[in-house]
């Protein structure tokens, strides 16, 4: 199996990419500007980590609070309005105000999982990396088994077993992402270690832990930026499906984009807002993050230089 | 050819013993144990220790696990806590009803992603590629819930054009001999059940479809960017072929082989990625009732879901690196 992903991801323009010192660093830079598609991808990223930091200056209203609940029928809820510009949603709350309140659940959320998948997985791609032999079949083999399951499935049954909260969607979340990370990083390292400075720094006598840790390593980080980013546009999508499901938080009154969607369903025909709004503000910020990792993607590859 | 195939199928040894063990640790994880896992949070202390005893869970760890092994190699999961039915049973009961979704869907991203794919290649950095691009970068950013939804409002309630929810018009009689019910509707010669199948087949096909439908495009116009630049391209062009001749008998055969692996490896992710889609549209498969049995903790449904599911996933890559090997000769010799 390896061999024909392998051959699919350098097709999909997944190679392991050459970083070295800072021209490279200014050069991708350079090359990002150039590119409006990532320029627009990471305006949006921007807008959407403002909003959420913001979240208590820029909403209109408490996002928990119902006081136009009298407005609300189960064949009515008020659409956007001057009061409200989102509308209410189906308990008489403020949309607009849990729609930004929701930016912050889904990018707390979003960074807290990544951490967590990145650092266990980056643990595991620098064991196996670094080290090869037993050490790699093992990672290998463990990795094997959780890319076994089906994302989306990993994380619903270890979001089943700690139950209903926001620390078990996070966890849930992360938990798919190590796989990818831990076989990234091992065979970025991989790469890197047939490179001649390596053999340079063999030669002169320096030890391997300096060696992995200050000169493979660093120089083997590159797809892990550009898997970061995508797995933030994954883990939005994926924690707003998690509570689309009715696992995320318990608390009903923690404004979840997923869950909003998930209430709308009752109220498709009469009140379609609470659908297409909560879900066209996934699907831009998921796209943000897509269109600027693809870019970041293809800046840091010197192969697909335009 | 056998050989390559044996050694795959032993490299499924233990992937399936470490996911067996994975599932193993997570039940006895619960609090509670995995008594209350089988019976249900509020169970009675007196249950639990009947159950402990019955199913053996005082015994030592090693042991149990061994007996665990034994009853999976035998697919029994148990009973269902919710819906009281034998796992195993209800599972292969709703098993056609999933596989007939994910049909339907690489359908739809088939027959739409290759030409799309094919169209971009070929007018590389022109308005069509751009546009095929962000469009297939769309795709994969929409949440399939969400998606669904917009399907479901749109065609089904405001236009009324296709049913909202199900396989089958609830006043319609069929005889369920295989469960497929395209299938099932032939052998009763029944014609107006199998159009009624694929009109209820279309919205969720499209919006299980879509994710696939801009990966099958994306690798289409990847693989084939990268055939049209070989020399025997060139040449076939070169001593005067048609376009479309070329086309069809150099560029599109030989792209082709990643595409199949492509569509091979995302036909398992809709076996037993299809939750949320069939949440939406009540479509009575494996997701809909894994996505129910995690909200209820219904664990042995879970657990041999999960199990069930990871089975045929990885089956299912099995089959696609066998095909791959048999189109492409050179894969056997590694």
């Amino acid at each position: 199996m390896a061999t024909v992903q392998e051959h699919l991801q350098s097709l999909m323009g997944n190679r392991v990419v050459e970083t070295a010192g800072s021209s490279l660093t200014r050069e991708t830079w350079r090359r990002l500007r150039a590119n409006r598609i990532a320029m627009v991808g990471g305006a949006v990223i921007v807008f959407f980590v403002l909003v959420a930091i913001f979240a208590p200056w820029l909403a209109p209203y408490d996002p928990r609070v119902n006081t136009w609940f009298d407005q609300i029928r189960p064949s009515s809820v008020p659409g956007p309005s001057r009061e409200h510009w989102f509308g209410l949603d189906e308990s008489g709350r403020d949309l607009l105000s849990r729609i930004i309140y929701g930016a912050r659940t889904s990018l707390v959320i979003g960074i807290v999982s990544l951490a967590i998948g990145a650092s266990i997985g980056a643990i595991f791609g620098v064991l196996a990396g670094a080290f090869g032999g037993w050490a790699d079949s093992l990672v290998m083999r463990v990795t094997d088994v959780l890319l076994s399951v089906p994302s989306l499935l990993l994380a619903l049954s270890v979001a089943a077993v700690i139950g209903q909260s926001q620390t078990a969607v996070m966890i849930a979340v992360a938990v798919p992402n190590i796989p990818l990370f831990a076989r990234l990083l091992r065979s970025s390292m991989m790469a890197e270690r047939e490179k001649d400075y390596v053999g340079a720094a063999v030669s002169v006598g320096i030890k391997r832990r300096p060696l992995v840790m200050s000169h493979i390593l660093p120089n083997s980080l590159g797809p892990m930026i550009v898997q970061g980013t995508l797995a933030l546009a994954t883990a939005v999508i994926d924690a707003a499906a998690l509570s689309f499901l009715g696992l995320g938080s318990a608390d009903p009154g923690v404004p979840e984009w997923g869950r909003m969607l998930a209430n709308a369903q009752r109220y498709l025909n009469v009140a379609p807002h609470l659908c297409l709004i909560p879900g066209f503000v996934i699907f831009i910020t998921v796209l943000g993050f897509n269109l600027f990792g693809e870019s970041l993607r293809e800046a840091l590859d010197p192969k697909l230089r335009r | 050819m056998f050989k390559f195939i044996v050694r795959r199928l032993l490299l499924l040894i233990p992937i399936l013993l470490g996911l067996s063990f994975l599932l193993f640790i997570w039940v006895r994880a619960l609090p509670g144990g995995p008594a209350t896992a089988l019976l249900g949070e509020r169970a009675t202390p007196e249950r639990v220790a009947q159950v402990n005893a019955a199913y053996g869970f005082d015994k030592p760890v090693l042991e149990q696990y061994v007996k665990y092994l034994g009853r999976i190699l035998r697919f029994e999961f148990g009973q269902s806590i919710t819906l009281r039915k034998d796992v195993t049973d209800e599972l292969l009961r709703r098993f056609p009803a999933t596989v007939e979704l994910a049909a339907a869907a690489m359908v739809f991203a088939v027959g739409l992603g290759i030409p799309l794919g094919f169209a971009a290649a070929k007018r590389e950095r022109s308005w069509v590629d751009s546009t095929a691009i962000v469009a297939s970068l769309a795709g994969v950013s929409i949440p399939v819930f969400f998606l669904a939804q917009i399907l479901k409002w749109i065609f089904a309630l405001k236009l009324n054009w296709f049913p909202t929810i199900g396989r089958l018009q609830p006043t319609r009689e069929l005889e369920h001999v295989t469960n497929f019910n395209l299938i099932d509707s032939v052998i009763a010669l029944d014609w107006g059940a199998w159009v009624d199948t694929v009109k209820h087949l279309i919205l969720p096909g499209i919006a299980l479809g879509t994710i696939p439908l801009a990966i099958v495009a994306r690798i289409t116009r990847a693989s084939v960017l990268e055939v049209l630049n070989e020399d025997y391209v060139r040449t076939a062009r070169a001593k005067g072929m048609s376009r479309r001749i070329v086309d069809r008998r150099h560029v599109l055969r030989n792209a082709l082989l990643p595409i199949v692996t492509v569509v091979g490896l995302q036909t398992g992710l809709l076996l037993s990625g299809a939750v949320l889609t069939e949440t939406v549209f009540a479509w009575g498969g494996i997701g809909q009732l894994l996505s129910g049995a995690v909200l209820d903790k219904d664990y042995p449904v879970i657990q041999g879901g999960v199990m069930f599911l990871a089975v045929v996933f990885v089956l299912v890559n099995l089959i696609v690196d066998v095909l791959y090997a048999v189109i492409d000769p050179r894969i056997r010799v590694r």
